[in-house]
């Protein structure tokens, strides 16, 4: 059935259905309608969770955490600052190897203060240990918080997996989404059952020690891990379309890339627009396709080389930067082709931070550009009149 | 990809059996160690309150720490209102 719902509500009732046992948040600001619909929907007593309000990000992790330890499936939802309080407790959750999920609605990092969205707030944290899913639209967002619980309580995976999905741009948009029947969803995504878990019929110690002579065969155990998420994370997708009808999910989603001579890749919401682009320039004769990444963490690096290894020019596009280094996508992407034989040409540009619109004549003018020569980390559309520069 | 391919990625070496920091001797993270002079000892007690591991023991003016333990802070040095403790370097 469908229904046209705000992009928040979308996701609270995928939460809804993937039935969480344990949901905690910070309920106020940086915060999202996903929260506001949770709590509701758990005090109308529709949903059989336990609601914990908390006084800060950093105890909501903590609260999923221990939660997830004692076996329960535990979620939790943030954006931009919140997230970043949450850090220290996301290493943790992931070298502890608990599979909750977070949805964090993508948005600006402070200073300045800023409530709209870029992605630097999860990219900031893409060295966690978390698996990180990118939404297009809300449908996706919904659809991939019932596949993040799938990849992550996986028995040989055992890993936390955030959605994000833009913040505004997709968290406050009324689309018509394909609600999730409750009867398909338990049969996709059964009880969790963990191997091991907290309980006083089996005592254990959570969050040991490691000394120099243990510590790096545990990051290594957890790097195994992420990267054997890979193929895990196709099945949840594969597996959902079974049931569902709909592929949303996977490494990465190719559009008109077969013969294209160009190449857009981005992350989010920002992909429609892209894609607008390039069936105009394909209506241009300008052979053009577009490489969406689905998931950035594992870096699907065999699929987007696959995806990519033929065409001549690859434009990076990416609402986040690493101060000091530039795109972080763009580098990432570069490497993938070190030492490779063919060489395209690959840009990059910062688009659309702290919630810049970006119109389609701005991804053309962009691409205008790169036709004669490789621009690195140009960020689109600056106010000239605003940094000094330029008359 | 790495040249050792582990069988299984399942979680492993995340927990524990409860109650192994006992075995855990943090007695070699010492550069110096206390000694229990016995000698103006007033029975205060002092010294047990304030270890920050708790492995100061004894009675009636004759107080010693458990040296498997004891990582050598001198805080009951420190803190022992007659002098009665002094910190040495540990030799080994």
């Amino acid at each position: 059935m469908k229904k046209v719902i705000e992009g928040s509500m979308a996701v609270a009732l995928a939460v809804k259905a993937c039935r969480p046992h344990v949901i905690s948040a910070y309920p106020i600001t940086p915060q999202t309608h996903i929260v506001e619909n949770l709590s509701q929907m758990v005090a109308d007593g529709e949903l059989k969770s336990e609601f914990v309000n908390v006084e800060s990000e950093f105890s909501a992790a903590s609260v999923i955490l221990g939660a997830s330890a004692t076996g329960a499936r535990a979620y939790s939802t943030t954006t931009a600052q919140g997230l970043l309080l949450m850090t220290e407790v996301l290493f943790n959750i992931a070298g502890l190897r608990l599979p909750v999920s977070l949805t964090c609605a993508n948005r600006a990092i402070s200073a300045p203060i800023n409530i709209w969205c870029d992605h630097q707030d999860a990219m900031t944290v893409r060295d966690s240990g978390w698996i990180q899913l990118y939404a297009e639209d809300c449908q996706e967002a919904a659809d991939m918080q019932l596949q993040a619980f799938k990849i992550g309580e996986n028995p040989e995976i055992m890993l936390p997996v955030m959605v994000n999905m833009d913040g505004f741009i997709l968290t406050h948009a009324f689309e018509p989404i394909e609600l999730l029947d409750q009867k398909m969803a338990d049969e996709y995504l059964p009880p969790y059952k963990p191997e091991i878990f907290l309980t006083t019929k089996n005592p254990v110690t959570f969050g040991i020690l490691a000394e120099p002579q243990y510590y790096a065969e545990s990051r290594y155990r957890l790097e195994e891990a992420i990267k054997a998420s890979k193929p895990v994370i196709e099945e949840a997708a594969s597996e959902f379309k079974r049931i569902f009808g709909r592929y949303s999910g996977g490494l990465v989603d190719k559009y008109k890339l077969d013969g294209a001579k160009t190449a857009l890749v981005g992350m989010g919401s920002v992909v429609g627009t892209m894609r607008e682009v390039v069936d105009e320039m394909n209506s241009h004769g300008q052979k053009s396709g577009l490489l969406k990444i689905r998931t950035y963490r594992p870096f699907p690096k065999e699929a987007i080389y696959d995806a990519l290894k033929d065409v001549d020019n690859i434009i990076v596009m990416e609402k986040a930067i690493s101060l000091g280094l530039g795109g972080i996508l763009l580098n990432e992407l570069k490497s993938i082709f070190q030492g490779k034989k063919k060489q395209p040409r690959i840009s990059g540009f910062i688009i659309g931070l702290g919630g810049r619109d970006i119109p389609t004549q701005s991804i053309i003018n962009a691409v205008k550009k790169v036709e004669s020569e490789t621009i690195e980390d140009e960020f689109i559309d600056l106010r000239t009149e605003l940094i000094g520069a330029g008359k | 990809m790495p040249k050792t391919q582990t069988k299984s990625t399942k979680p492993e070496g995340i927990t524990v059996k409860p109650g192994s920091s006992k075995e855990y001797k943090t007695g070699s993270w010492r550069s110096k160690k206390p000694i229990f002079k016995h000698d103006k000892c007033n029975d205060c007690r002092i010294c047990v309150m304030v270890c920050p591991d708790g492995v100061i023991f004894g009675e009636d003016k004759k107080y010693w720490a458990d040296m498997d333990f004891c990582k050598g802070c001198g805080i009951c040095a420190e803190e022992c209102p007659v002098k009665d403790i002094d910190m040495e370097l540990e030799v080994r």
